[in-house]
C-alpha cells in the first residue's frame, strides 16, 4: 500500500519536472499544426473572409470547388485528368524504383564481392549531384527522344536512386542467407529466390520505400515543370503554382487547391506514418 | 570441384545482372549528364546550335560579374547559415523531450511535429505566402494584438522576405529532421540515461554530454542532407517570393532555372556554368562536412 503511494507520488513528481517540456511541446505543436489547419478553413471560406482573419469553418467549400475546377480547365485539363496524371507518374514511379533498386540491393548485398563493393561507392557519388545540375542536360536528352510530356520523361530520372538502393542494401543484411542455401539445394533459380523468398521477407522495406518514393513523385516538381510542357500532362503541383500567379488571388480557391494537392500525401501520413518514418531514414541504420 | 566453381561463377553472374538496370540508369540519368552539363558549359548559343565559347572558360569568368548569381549565392548561405543550426538544435531538443518514456502522450506530438511534410514543398510556400501577405492572417493577427499599426508588406521587402523563407524552412523540415534523431536516441541504452541520472547530471549535462555525442553520426548525416537541399532550394523562392522583391530572394537554382528553362532565351551554356559551381559547392560543403564530423576527440 504504502508501496504504491509512493510511486505515485514520485511519478507525479516525474510529471511536475516535466511542466516546461510539456509548455515547450505544446508552443511547437501549434505552430506545426496551425498553418495545415488554417489552410482547411481557408478552403471553406471566401477570399474576403481569409483576408479579413476568419480562421474558423465557413460555408463557401462547395464554391469554392466549383471555381478550382472552372480554373483547372482554364489551365488546360479538367481536375480530375490533372488528379490522373499525380497518380499515374507517382504511382508508376513508385513500382518501378522499389523493383529496380531492391534488386539492385539484392545484388550488392548478397551477392557482395570487393568489385560490387566498388561499384557501389561509385553509385553513392551521384547522391552529391543537385537536380539543378542535371536539368539541362536531361531536358534535352527527353528532348531528343521526344519523351517531352510523356510518363517516361517524368519517371527516368527518378526510378534508380543511389539512396534506394542504399536503403535496400543496408536492410538485406538481416535477410537470411541459409534460406537461400535451401532454396538453391531445392532448385529454385537466383530470379526465383529473389521473387519468392527475398520480396515477401522484405515487405516491410517495401512498404516504407513505397511510401517514401510515391511521396516524393507526388511532390516533385522542378523536374515536372521542365519536361511537361503540355498543358494535358500538368501535374497537381504545377497546377496550383498556377493558381496563385494572377494579380488578384482568391485565397479560397487557392486553399482548395493546396487542399486537393495535399489530399493523398496527408492520407498516407496519418495511415503509414510508421512507413514514412521508416522511409525517411531508412538507409540509415 | 570445376562444378562447384561453375555454380559459383554462376550465381556471381547473376549478382551482376540484378545490379545491372539501376546501375546503368544511374550512368545515364546522373553521371553522363554531369558530364554534359560540364562540356554544355563551355559552348554558347541557342540549344540547336551550340558552340565552343572562346575563351573556353569565358562562361565561368562571367560568373564574377553576375550580380544577380552573387546575390543567389549570398542568399543561400544566409539561409544556410541561419536556418540550418536553428533547424537542427531544435530537432534534436524535440527528439530529446519525445525521447523520454515518462512524458504523456508522446505519440500524438510526435505526430503533430511531423505533421508539416504530408504538405508539399509547392504547398507550404503557398500557405505561408497567403499567411504573410500583406492582407494576411499574419498582419490582422498583429494589428489585432496592437503590436503594429499598419500592413507590414513582409515579401515586398528584401529583409522580411528572407525572414519569411527561413520561417517556412524551419516549419517545414525540423520535424523531418527530428524523425533522424528519434531513430538515432533508440540505439542509445536507455541505461545510459539512467546511470547519469544516478551521477547527478541534470537535464542539459545529458544532452550536451551524452545525446550530443552519440548522435554525432546522426547530427553529421541531417547536416549534409540539409545542406545539400539548401543549396538546391527552389519551390520556395518559386512559390513564396518568386524571387522578389527585384532577385533579392533568388536562390541558385532558381536563377539557373531561369536562365534556361523558365523565361526568354535560353543561356543552356551559361546556365550550365552555373549549375556546375552548385555542383562543386555541394561537393566542398560535404566534403569540410564529414571531415568535421570525423574528428575524435
Amino acid at each position: 500500500m504504502t508501496k504504491t503511494k509512493k510511486k505515485v507520488s514520485n511519478s507525479s513528481a516525474i510529471q511536475r519536472r516535466l511542466i516546461p517540456s510539456y509548455i515547450f511541446l505544446i508552443i511547437v505543436c501549434f505552430i506545426s499544426v496551425f498553418p495545415i489547419y488554417w489552410m482547411l478553413t481557408a478552403a471553406t471560406n471566401t477570399s474576403y473572409e481569409v483576408s479579413v482573419g476568419k480562421i474558423w469553418f465557413g460555408t463557401n467549400a462547395w464554391n469554392n470547388f466549383q471555381n478550382l475546377l472552372q480554373q483547372s480547365i482554364g489551365s488546360g485539363a479538367p481536375l480530375a485528368n490533372i488528379m490522373w496524371n499525380s497518380f499515374k507518374y507517382a504511382g508508376v514511379q513508385t513500382v518501378l524504383c522499389i523493383f529496380i533498386c531492391s534488386l539492385a540491393g539484392y545484388g550488392f548485398e548478397l551477392y557482395h564481392d570487393s568489385k560490387k563493393d566498388k561499384l557501389f561507392a561509385i553509385l553513392l557519388l551521384a547522391m552529391m549531384i543537385p537536380g539543378v545540375a542535371t536539368l539541362i542536360p536531361l531536358f534535352r536528352m527527353m528532348s531528343a527522344f521526344h519523351l517531352l510530356s510523356t510518363v517516361a520523361a517524368f519517371i527516368l530520372p527518378g526510378i534508380s536512386t543511389p539512396f534506394m538502393i542504399m536503403m535496400f542494401r543496408q536492410n538485406s543484411r538481416n535477410f537470411p542467407v541459409d534460406i537461400m542455401e535451401a532454396a538453391r539445394i531445392d532448385g529454385l533459380s537466383e530470379l526465383a529466390i529473389f521473387f519468392r523468398m527475398y520480396m515477401p521477407i522484405m515487405k516491410s522495406t517495401y512498404a516504407a520505400a513505397a511510401v517514401i518514393t510515391f511521396m516524393n513523385a507526388w511532390n516533385a516538381y522542378m523536374w515536372p515543370r521542365a519536361v511537361l510542357s503540355d498543358n494535358s500532362a500538368m501535374t497537381m503541383q504545377m497546377l496550383v503554382a498556377n493558381l496563385s500567379n494572377g494579380y488578384t488571388v482568391d485565397y479560397g480557391l487557392l486553399m482548395m487547391g493546396v487542399l486537393f494537392c495535399s489530399l493523398p500525401t496527408m492520407i498516407i501520413f496519418f495511415v503509414l506514418q510508421k512507413q514514412f518514418a521508416e522511409g525517411i531514414t531508412g538507409a540509415v541504420k | 570441384m570445376s562444378k562447384e566453381r561453375n555454380i559459383q561463377a554462376k550465381q556471381q553472374r547473376a549478382g551482376w545482372l540484378f545490379l545491372a538496370p539501376a546501375t546503368i540508369l544511374i550512368f545515364i540519368m546522373s553521371f553522363y549528364p554531369m558530364v554534359q552539363a560540364f562540356i554544355i558549359s563551355l559552348k554558347k548559343g541557342s540549344s540547336a546550335n551550340m558552340q565552343w565559347q572562346e575563351p573556353l572558360f569565358h562562361n565561368y569568368a562571367r560568373i564574377l560579374q553576375d550580380k544577380t548569381f552573387l546575390t543567389a549565392m549570398g542568399n543561400t548561405f544566409l539561409y544556410l547559415i541561419i536556418e540550418v543550426p536553428i533547424m537542427l538544435v531544435l530537432a534534436i531538443l524535440l527528439a530529446q523531450i519525445l525521447n523520454n518514456k515518462d512524458l504523456k502522450f508522446r505519440g500524438l506530438f510526435r505526430t503533430m511535429v511531423f505533421m508539416p511534410c504530408a504538405v508539399s514543398l509547392v504547398s507550404y510556400a503557398l500557405i505561408f505566402k497567403s499567411l504573410f501577405a500583406t492582407q494576411g492572417l499574419i498582419n490582422s493577427g498583429l494589428m489585432n494584438l496592437g503590436i503594429i499599426s499598419e500592413n507590414i508588406n513582409w515579401l515586398g521587402t528584401t529583409a522580411t522576405a528572407r525572414a519569411v523563407i527561413i520561417i517556412g524552412l524551419i516549419w517545414r523540415w525540423t520535424g523531418y529532421n527530428m524523425v533522424f534523431y528519434l531513430a538515432g536516441l533508440q540505439n542509445i541504452e536507455y541505461s545510459v540515461y539512467e546511470a547519469s541520472k544516478i551521477d547527478g547530471a541534470n537535464g542539459w549535462k545529458t544532452f550536451w554530454y551524452i545525446t550530443v555525442p552519440l548522435l554525432r553520426p546522426v547530427i553529421v548525416m541531417t547536416a549534409i542532407m540539409s545542406i545539400n537541399g539548401t543549396l538546391q532550394l527552389f519551390d520556395e523562392s518559386v512559390n513564396l517570393t518568386n524571387g522578389g522583391p527585384s532577385n533579392t530572394t533568388i536562390t541558385m537554382s532558381h536563377y539557373i532555372w531561369n536562365l534556361s528553362l523558365g523565361q526568354g532565351v535560353a543561356k543552356f551554356g551559361y546556365a550550365s556554368a552555373l549549375a556546375f559551381v552548385v555542383f562543386i559547392l555541394v561537393g566542398i560543403l560535404a566534403f569540410i562536412n564529414m571531415k568535421v564530423g570525423d574528428k575524435r576527440d
